[in-house]
C-alpha cells in the first residue's frame, strides 16, 4: 500500500488531500455543534436599530417580529417611525442600498407621545390593554393616564378608546428640546457670528 | 517667572477692544421691567417660588435650584412680580422660556445680608453651599454652576486653580476692565476658590494685550504668597479652558474629560468676586460687567447691568443707532449668536452686546464648496480635522464623527474663519452634536421601551399559560369524574337541585 503510494505522486496528493479534508470537515463540525449560537444574532442586531416604538406599522406585531422578518429578507423601509436614519442604519448593517420610505406603511412624523384627557376619560381600560409597554396607568372605573416617558407615540391605544379622549401631541416641544439645524445653502445663518470683514486675509 | 507654553493653531483676528474703553464702569440703566429666565446657566431650569402679585426686595430668591446641576434665581432690585410667563431669551434657537418678570419701584430697597469673614474656619462644603446658594453660575460665557464646578475634583484633587482672565475673543473687554478695577477682590475671591478646593497655586492668567489689567493685577496679587500674575503672548483662542491650560501648564485635558481630572479649576475674574461676595457678604449674584459696543453705538464701554436688563433697554443707555446696525450680537464676533429680539433680557451668561454696522461686520457671504485646502486643520487648536468633520456632517456619520472627536471641538470658529470658502463650519458641527446627543437620547428610549415591550409580552405569555394551566384542570378532573362513572349530566342536575333546596330553605 505504502510502495504504491511512494510510486504514484498522484495518489499520495490525493489521499493527502482527501486526508486533511476529513480532518478539517470533522473539526468544523464538531464546533459547528459545540459553539452554536442560540437565536438569531443577526435579527437582534436588526432589532437594536429599529425605534421600538412597537406601532405595528409595518405590518408585524412589533418590531422584533419586523427584525426576524428584515433577518429573512423582507424590505427594510417599512418603518415609518423610524424614517431615513433607521432605513439608513439597517443598510449599513446589512450592506444593501437604502430605500425611501414606503409610503404605504406611513410617513415620517416627529416624535408625538400620547395625552389622555382625563376629564371624559370613562376608565374602561381599553387603552391600557393596547399599549405595548405598559405606559398607560389606571384601573376599571377609574382615570387613566399616560406616563409620558415611556409612552412611545405608537398610536395604539386612540382606536380603542370609545370615548376619543386621548390625543398625540408632539414630544419635543421648547427650547430644551431645540437642536442646531445644518446650514441652508440657500440661507446663509445668520446665527453665526464667526465671520471676517470682507477683504480680510486669512 | 513661569514658563509658558504654545498651542496648535489659532488665528488672529481683528482685537477692536479699544473701541469699548476697558478700565471704566459705567452704571448701567435702570430699567422699568426685569425679565429674569429661569434657566440662565447650563443644567436644569430653577422653579419659582414667587407668585405675581408678590412684592420683591433686592436679593431675594425668586427661583430655587431644582436637582443639583441647577442654580437659584435672585431679585436685583426692589418691585412687584408682574409675571411669570413665556418670553423671549437669550438663546441661539431666538426661542422664548419662562421668565419672571419683576416691575421695579425704583427704591431698590434691599434685605439686609451677612456673610462669612472667618471663611478660613468653615469646611468645603457649607461654602459650597453659599456659592450655589447665591446663584452663581460662571460668568465667562458659558454659565456652568460654579458650585457643581468645586464639586468636581477627581482623588488626587485640584493642585491649581486658574483665574481665566484670557478674554481672547475681539471686542470683549469685560474681564480686561474687572481686573483693572478689581483686582484686590478677585485675588481674594480667588483665595476663597483655592481654600474651597484645596488648590496650592493660584495662576492669574493675562494675554499680554493688556498691559493695565496685568500690572493692577501684580499689584493685587502682591498680598498673596500663592498667587502668581501670567502673561502670554495674544492669540485666538488661548481662553478657552482647555487651551489656557495647556499654555501655562503644558499639559493636556484628556479627550472628554474635565480640567479637575488633571488636578486644575478654571474660573472667570467675575465669578471669583460673585464667590467673594456671596460669602463675606452674603450677597447673591444679582449684576453683571457687560461690554455693550460696536460702531452702531454712540457710547461704547462696560456697565454694571442688573440682570434681566432687557437689552433694548441696555443699548438705548449706550446710544444705539437702529438705522446704522445691521443685527445685534449676545455674545463676541467668533462664538455670539444674533439677537432676534431687542426684549431679550442681559442674563448671568451675557459679557458682550455688539452692536455691528454692516460695514464693521459684514453678513457671511455665501458657502463655496470646500477646495480642501487644509488651513481650516492649521487653525484648529483642538488638533481636529475640520475638514474631515466637515465632509462627515454632511453625510451624517455619527459613528465617523465621534471617531474624529467632535466632541473635542471648543467651538470656536477659528476654522470658519480662515475658511477661503467661508463655509459655516461650526454651525456644521453643532448641528452634528445636537443630533448625536439626540440619538444617543433616543437610543436610550427605545432600549427602555424594548425592556418594557418584552416584559409585558412576558407577562402576557404567563397569563395566558396560568389560564390554560387551570382550564386543564378542570377538563382533568371532570375525565376522572367522568372516568369513576359519575354521568355529569346527571351530576350538574343535581348541583342545580340542591342549591335550589338551599336557596328555598334560606328564603322560608
Amino acid at each position: 500500500m505504502l510502495d504504491l503510494l511512494m510510486d504514484s505522486p498522484i495518489l499520495l496528493a490525493l489521499t493527502a488531500i482527501v486526508g486533511m479534508g476529513v480532518v478539517f470537515g470533522s473539526l468544523l463540525g464538531f464546533a459547528s455543534v459545540k459553539f452554536e449560537v442560540e437565536g438569531n444574532p443577526l435579527s437582534d442586531q436588526i432589532n437594536s436599530i429599529l425605534p421600538q416604538t412597537q406601532c405595528g406599522q409595518c405590518g408585524y406585531p412589533g418590531c422584533r417580529p419586523y427584525a426576524e422578518a428584515i433577518a429573512d429578507g423582507d424590505a427594510i423601509n417599512k418603518c415609518p417611525p423610524g424614517g431615513e436614519d433607521t432605513i439608513q442604519a439597517l443598510a449599513n448593517l446589512l450592506d444593501v442600498e437604502p430605500e425611501p420610505l414606503d409610503a404605504e406603511h406611513g410617513t415620517e412624523k416627529e416624535p408625538l407621545v400620547a395625552y389622555i384627557r382625563e376629564a371624559e376619560c370613562i376608565g374602561c381600560t381599553k387603552c391600557i390593554q393596547a399599549c405595548p409597554v405598559d405606559a398607560i396607568l389606571g384601573a376599571a372605573k377609574a382615570m387613566h393616564t399616560v406616563i409620558a416617558d415611556e409612552c412611545t407615540g405608537c398610536d395604539l391605544c386612540v382606536e380603542p378608546c370609545p370615548v376619543d379622549c386621548i390625543d398625540m401631541v408632539p414630544r419635543k416641544t421648547g427650547i430644551r428640546h431645540w437642536s442646531w439645524p445644518l446650514p441652508n445653502p440657500d440661507n446663509p445663518p445668520l446665527v453665526i457670528a464667526s465671520d471676517r470683514p470682507v477683504g480680510e486675509a486669512a | 517667572m513661569r514658563q509658558i507654553h504654545d498651542i496648535h493653531g489659532g488665528i488672529h483676528p481683528p482685537e477692536r477692544k479699544e473701541l469699548s474703553r476697558p478700565g471704566n464702569v459705567i452704571e448701567g440703566p435702570v430699567p422699568a421691567q426685569l425679565v429674569l429666565p429661569l434657566t440662565q446657566h447650563i443644567g436644569a431650569p430653577a422653579s419659582p417660588i414667587v407668585n405675581v402679585g408678590d412684592r420683591v426686595i433686592g436679593g431675594q430668591m425668586i427661583a430655587e435650584a431644582q436637582g443639583p446641576v441647577s442654580v437659584p434665581v435672585h431679585a436685583p432690585s426692589s418691585g412687584t412680580v408682574v409675571a411669570i410667563e413665556s418670553r423671549a431669551v437669550p438663546h441661539a434657537s431666538g426661542m422664548s422660556d419662562t421668565c419672571i418678570v419683576i416691575e421695579l419701584d425704583g427704591e431698590n430697597t434691599w434685605a439686609p445680608t451677612s456673610g462669612i469673614t472667618d471663611w478660613r474656619e468653615h469646611n468645603r462644603l457649607e461654602l459650597m453651599n453659599c456659592v450655589r446658594q447665591a446663584g452663581i453660575a460662571g460668568l465667562g460665557g458659558a454659565g456652568f454652576p460654579t458650585a457643581i464646578k468645586l464639586a468636581s475634583d477627581r482623588d488626587e484633587g485640584i493642585h491649581t486653580l486658574i483665574i481665566n482672565g484670557t478674554e481672547c475673543e475681539p471686542y470683549i473687554s469685560a474681564d480686561d476692565t474687572v481686573m483693572q478695577c478689581y483686582a484686590d477682590e478677585i485675588v481674594a475671591g480667588a483665595e476663597i476658590l483655592a481654600h474651597i478646593v484645596g488648590a496650592q497655586t493660584i495662576l492669574l492668567a493675562v494675554e499680554d494685550n493688556k498691559p493695565d489689567a496685568t500690572a493692577a493685577m501684580t499689584t493685587a496679587a502682591m498680598n498673596c504668597e500663592m498667587a502668581e500674575v501670567v502673561t502670554f503672548p495674544t492669540k485666538y483662542p488661548s481662553g478657552g479652558e482647555k487651551q489656557l491650560i495647556e499654555i501655562l501648564l503644558n499639559a493636556q485635558v484628556p479627550s472628554g474629560g474635565i480640567p479637575a481630572d488633571i488636578g486644575v479649576l478654571c474660573q472667570n475674574p467675575s465669578t471669583a468676586i460673585a464667590v467673594l461676595e456671596a460669602i463675606t457678604l452674603g450677597k447673591p449674584l444679582t449684576t453683571r460687567i457687560t461690554t455693550v459696543t460696536g460702531e452702531a453705538v454712540n457710547e461704547p464701554g462696560n456697565r454694571r447691568v442688573m440682570l434681566g436688563t432687557p437689552i433694548k433697554d441696555l443699548l438705548g443707555h449706550a446710544g444705539f443707532d437702529a438705522t446704522a446696525g445691521n443685527r445685534v450680537l449676545h455674545g463676541g464676533p467668533m462664538m455670539g449668536f444674533a439677537v432676534t429680539d431687542l426684549d431679550m433680557p442681559v442674563v448671568k451668561i451675557t459679557n458682550c452686546v455688539l452692536a455691528p454696522t454692516s460695514e464693521e461686520l459684514p453678513p457671511p457671504q455665501p458657502a463655496q464648496p470646500c477646495i480642501r485646502c487644509g488651513h481650516c486643520a492649521e487653525a484648529c487648536p483642538a488638533l481636529l480635522l475640520p475638514q474631515q468633520l466637515y465632509w462627515y456632517a454632511r453625510a451624517k456619520d455619527n459613528e465617523q464623527l465621534e471617531r474624529h472627536n467632535l466632541f473635542d471641538c471648543i467651538e470656536c470658529g477659528a476654522c470658519a474663519y480662515v475658511c477661503p470658502s467661508h463655509i459655516p463650519l461650526v454651525q456644521y458641527y453643532r448641528s452634528a452634536k445636537s443630533s448625536i446627543k439626540d440619538a444617543q437620547q433616543e437610543k436610550v428610549r427605545s432600549d427602555n421601551s424594548r425592556g418594557r415591550f418584552e416584559a409585558r409580552q412576558e407577562r402576557l405569555e404567563r397569563e395566558a399559560a396560568a389560564k390554560e394551566a387551570k382550564r386543564a384542570a378542570r377538563k382533568a378532573a371532570a375525565e376522572a369524574r367522568a372516568a369513576s362513572g359519575e354521568d355529569p349530566v346527571q351530576a350538574a342536575i343535581e348541583r342545580a337541585k340542591a342549591k335550589k333546596a338551599q336557596q328555598e330553605e334560606a328564603d322560608s
